[in-house]
């Protein structure tokens, strides 16, 4: 009979039906209104009957028609949960120490899991921001160099046309870019110093940027130039600067086409002040720059379903078509690094993606779970140490006819209580810790209230936590046999302690070797930081020089500081000196083994460097004026010596460039000058006196640095009034290269903290627990005449062994794991046993604190107080 | 026998109170005789009185009527086009007629009871 009748019939108003209706009438009334939905339907539409349908329900509800309401028994399960909530919150009033312990316990663990949770959502949503995420690419390449190899991010200013003449199929836009960096923008009086990008046409429609006003499509002019928001804002306030001009570097003259909303802070673009053009970047650059000039960056968006592995794989061989053999000997490879993998997937070794900050996410992920964990484990210790108290309402519940179902929903409906006061307790702390989290981990996180994602989330973090902490303790509590626990056969807490000594050694394995993990961090920052330099960064200020007036009249420049006081001394160097990026190769020299790839660090600087930043020479001697032919001389460190292969460096011959031949006048101890935990590489200074636009003043330590600085200043801007001064000390510099793995230590610090502190609440519960469950015998063998000290040691030596344990586990996970982790490091930290052993003791120490209090208590009591009730 | 029959009334004038929805209900129930159910009777009435009738309206009036006594129901085929739920139908039965036969006696009696002169009006 039934064909496909009700196919269309709306659900809702049927069942709604169902509900009310009396069941003796629901059938042919249903049947009715379908029979009428059919006709209206066929007459009006399915609209129109669909409608009409809920309507006619609706005039339905009638007395004469509705059931009788004790059967709506929905109203039975109200009253229950009620019931069950109001006992868990008269339990929670009359224990309150307990209640609090808990609450406490998982509010800490909540806030440590709340804030890597926002923290980890931060790190994976970065670049999500441009719409066309899932297809913006880095052309990257990877070059063997000595059997190794090396990926780079640059490419040469030829691939970006090669790529559109011969593979623009694969492509909806591809950019030739610069790096992002500082340019002095003058609106009249008014110059600033912005961070630029130089990308071509396609690039803001490539990067979807959200304009403000004016096009995406404005970098057509090569003296145009598109503004962020608030640099925008910085020049011209609230009016509309599209149309107007600026002057970049004192050079040129930009029209502004556009201004684009600021980008995020979880962008990889988010500090662009402003995009000029490609192509007036390019006109600045020398004209002979060739493919081997990987001096830039290519982006591109691939096309609709293209795949990036596929476009990869088309590309690769695009480079190595056009070099020459002496180039097309490092096999030069293209490929596409994909934006979502930017951020957290950026490090690469032989050519291979091996992961980056992904790495750190995990940690904290992990991290965050065991701390929560931890919490859920004092909610469980807790509540079935207390199953005494609860044991004969149990047995009640069930002799009243209560199934095990019905306790285990209780007990749950009581965990879900303290779940939520300790969730919207965390919800503050995190709300309090937010500005100093940010701080720490270089974050603009906030806790997105008006997203439903995040309550959705927060509803599953709370299932989840109430699960997690309520599950044993409901069906510990709930399995209790009736006639013995209303007998008063104590049997549950004795079923129940071993796994709290279990749980008691987790928590603390966790905890210990979470700081000893800290504790290691912490000393590999502090031994690389004390790492030999080889110069003095004391006193060192580093000063771009922005203008050809300036870099001509250096001398005047340093002289008036030198007769003002505020320098010592002052020299000119290619690049800043905790900085050395330039490699160079084309080297030649007696008794080279032509396989090598003879890179070299290279560093134009001027004749009063080493006297600068105070370098110690070990062999030879320093760039002297008085010898006219260091200017074809070497200063090498100690690295290249190595490398070159010299018994007697001095004196040697090196042929560089155009058939130029140096000598090597000195050798100089090895500076740090690039990774602090990375070997220093063979490294050659040369002196130079074109293209060293880097200042480098040693200040007079008699002045404060403000004053020497802002003496510089003045100074500064007699020589060149155009541009605006910038300085760094060298010192923050050389800090700032530690600030990842500060951050990494900081962070696992205030974690481990946290992890210790719940461990120690949860072992202040079961001390309290253990003492007051033993007081009687405690005060009975007082009476007999044990000494508090054998009390104290009656009830502390359980836990202390329990610590104990978890120490001798942690250990060796620790060392495990650490050496892992300082593999990555050239320059370790050696992992002594006194870390271990010293972090041991501390949570040992911390145990026996914990407990003592209640221990001593207990001991101190006075047994006519305790035995007088029997 | 009229004498009777105006006893007969007056003697069951509680027993027969029927309000005027109930009473074109029973009316409508009655013209389609062997096909009265749900449908077919909101149907009949809407047609024939012009006026928009309810399912709910409907079903509790008829549920009314058949506690009274006034109808009896019975079930009958199931049709694909109610989702295979069965029709019930709906029959007069001996009070239900009486009920209406009263109800009509009193109007006409009522109509005899107006004088001529009352009606002498102009038409509309």
């Amino acid at each position: 009979m039934r064909d496909d009748t009700g196919k269309d019939v709306p659900k809702f108003p049927l069942r709604l039906l169902k509900w009310f209706c009396k069941p003796a009438y629901h059938l042919d009334i249903e049947g009715d209104l379908l029979e009428i939905f059919e006709d209206r339907k066929n007459e009006h539409g399915l609209k129109t009957a669909r409608r009409l349908l809920l309507l006619d329900v609706l005039l339905l509800f009638r007395l004469s028609l509705i059931k009788p309401i004790p059967q709506l028994n929905f109203l039975n399960h109200l009253t229950m949960y009620r019931h069950h909530f109001l006992i868990s919150w008269r339990h929670l009033l009359k224990n309150k120490a307990y209640s609090l312990l808990n609450i406490g316990g998982l509010a800490l663990g909540s806030t440590v899991a709340l804030l890597i949770g926002l923290w980890i959502l931060d790190e994976t949503s970065f670049d999500r921001y441009h719409q066309n995420y899932e297809r913006i690419a880095q052309v990257m390449q990877n070059q063997t160099f000595e059997g190794k190899i090396d990926t780079w991010y640059t490419q040469a200013k030829q691939l970006g046309p090669a790529l559109d003449q011969d593979y623009k199929s694969y492509f909806d836009h591809i950019s030739m870019s610069s790096f992002i960096f500082g340019n002095t923008l003058r609106r009249g009086e008014n110059a600033l110093i912005k961070k630029g990008i130089f990308m071509e046409e396609g690039a803001p429609e490539m990067l979807s940027l959200q304009m403000k006003s004016g096009n995406r499509d404005g970098l057509r002019d090569p003296y145009s130039v598109l503004l962020s928001a608030s640099s925008a804002e910085a020049f011209f306030g609230q009016e509309d600067p599209v149309g107007q001009s600026l002057e970049l570097n004192n050079k040129h003259e930009l029209t502004i086409k556009g201004v684009f909303e600021d980008l995020p802070s979880n962008t990889t673009f988010s500090n662009v002040d402003f995009i000029g053009t490609w192509d007036l970047y390019i006109q600045g650059r020398p004209s002979w720059i060739h493919w081997g000039n990987s001096w830039f960056q290519t982006f591109v968006q691939i096309k609709e379903n293209t795949d990036i592995d596929q476009v990869s794989a088309a590309i690769k061989n695009v480079k190595l078509d056009h070099v020459d053999e002496g180039m097309a000997k490092f096999k030069p490879e293209l490929f596409l690094h994909p934006m979502s993998s930017w951020h957290l997937r950026s490090k690469f070794e032989n050519g291979r993606s091996v992961g980056g900050r992904i790495e750190q996410v995990w940690l904290f992920g992990i991290i965050g779970a065991f701390v929560l964990f931890l919490a859920c484990i004092n909610f469980m210790n807790l509540s079935t140490a207390k199953s005494e108290q609860r044991a004969k309402e149990v047995g009640v519940r069930k002799a009243l006819g209560s199934d095990r179902a019905h306790l285990i929903g209780q007990f749950f409906s009581e965990t879900a209580l303290i779940v939520g006061f300790a969730l919207l307790t965390s919800l503050i702390f995190v709300q309090l810790l937010l500005p100093s989290f940010n701080l720490v981990t270089d974050k603009m996180i906030l806790i997105p209230w008006e997203s439903a994602y995040f309550w959705l989330g927060l509803a599953g973090f709370i299932l989840l936590l109430v699960f997690l902490a309520g599950s044993y303790p409901a069906l510990f509590l709930s399995s209790f046999q009736t006639t013995k626990v209303l007998k008063g056969v104590t049997i549950g807490s004795y079923r129940s302690a071993l796994p709290r000594k279990v749980f008691i050694v987790i928590q603390f394995t966790v905890s210990v070797t979470l700081i000893i993990g800290t504790v290691i961090v912490m000393e590999q920052i502090r031994y690389s930081k004390n790492r030999p330099l080889g110069y003095n960064k004391q006193h060192l200020l580093h000063v771009p020089i922005k203008s050809d007036e300036l870099a001509q009249r250096f001398d005047v420049f340093k002289d008036d500081l030198l007769r003002s006081g505020l320098i010592e001394d002052a020299c000119r160097a290619e690049s800043p000196v905790t900085s050395t990026f330039v490699t160079n190769s084309g080297f030649d020299w007696q008794g080279k083994d032509p396989g090598m790839a003879d890179e070299f660090v290279t560093l134009g600087i001027s004749f009063d460097f080493g006297k600068t930043v105070e370098w110690e020479i070990k062999e030879g001697r320093d760039f002297s004026m008085e010898h006219p032919s260091d200017s074809t001389g070497f200063v090498i460190n100690e690295a290249a010596v190595a490398y070159l292969g010299f018994e007697d460096p001095i004196g040697q011959k090196i042929e560089w460039g155009e058939n130029e031949t140096y000598t090597i006048i000195g050798v100089v101890k090895n500076m740090l000058t690039q990774s602090p935990y990375a070997l220093v590489r063979p490294m050659i200074f040369y002196v130079d006196r074109e293209d060293i636009d880097q200042a480098i003043l040693k200040l007079n330590p008699a002045l404060s640095a403000q004053e020497a600085i802002s003496g510089i200043e003045a100074a500064y801007k007699k020589h060149d009034p155009l541009n605006p001064f910038e300085f760094k000390f060298v010192d923050e510099a050389h800090a700032r290269k530690f600030q990842g793995e500060e951050r990494v230590a900081k962070l696992s610090g205030f974690f481990a903290i946290l992890a210790i502190l719940i461990s120690c609440l949860g072992l202040l519960g079961m001390a309290a627990f253990i003492t007051e469950r033993r007081a009687k015998e405690i005060s009975i063998r007082k009476v007999l005449g044990a000494s508090v000290f054998n009390l104290w040691k009656l009830v502390s030596v359980e836990f202390f062994l329990l610590v104990l344990i978890a120490c001798c586990i942690a250990v060796p996970i620790a060392y495990y794991f650490l050496s892992q982790w300082l593999q990555k490091f050239v320059y370790q930290v050696d992992l002594s046993a006194w870390i271990f052993v010293l972090v041991s003791l501390g949570a040992l120490l911390i145990t026996l604190l914990t407990v003592s209090f209640q221990a001593i208590k207990a001991a101190l009591s006075n047994p006519s107080q305790t035995l007088k009730l029997e | 026998m009229l004498n009777i029959a105006i006893l007969q009334i007056g003697k069951n004038m509680e027993k027969y109170r029927i309000g005027e929805f109930e009473e074109i209900v029973l009316l409508a129930v009655g013209i389609l005789y062997e096909n009265a159910y749900g449908v077919s009777i909101r149907q009949e009435i809407m047609d024939r009185l012009d006026r928009k009738v309810s399912v709910g309206a409907l079903q509790s009036a008829l549920r009314r009527l058949e506690k009274k006594g006034y109808l009896s129901s019975r079930k009958g085929e199931e049709t694909s086009k109610r989702g295979g739920r069965p029709k019930l139908y709906f029959s007069l039965t001996a009070a239900g007629k009486n009920a209406l036969e009263y109800s009509r006696e009193v109007r006409n009696q009522m109509w005899d009871a107006i004088p001529q002169s009352a009606l002498k009006l102009k038409p509309l």
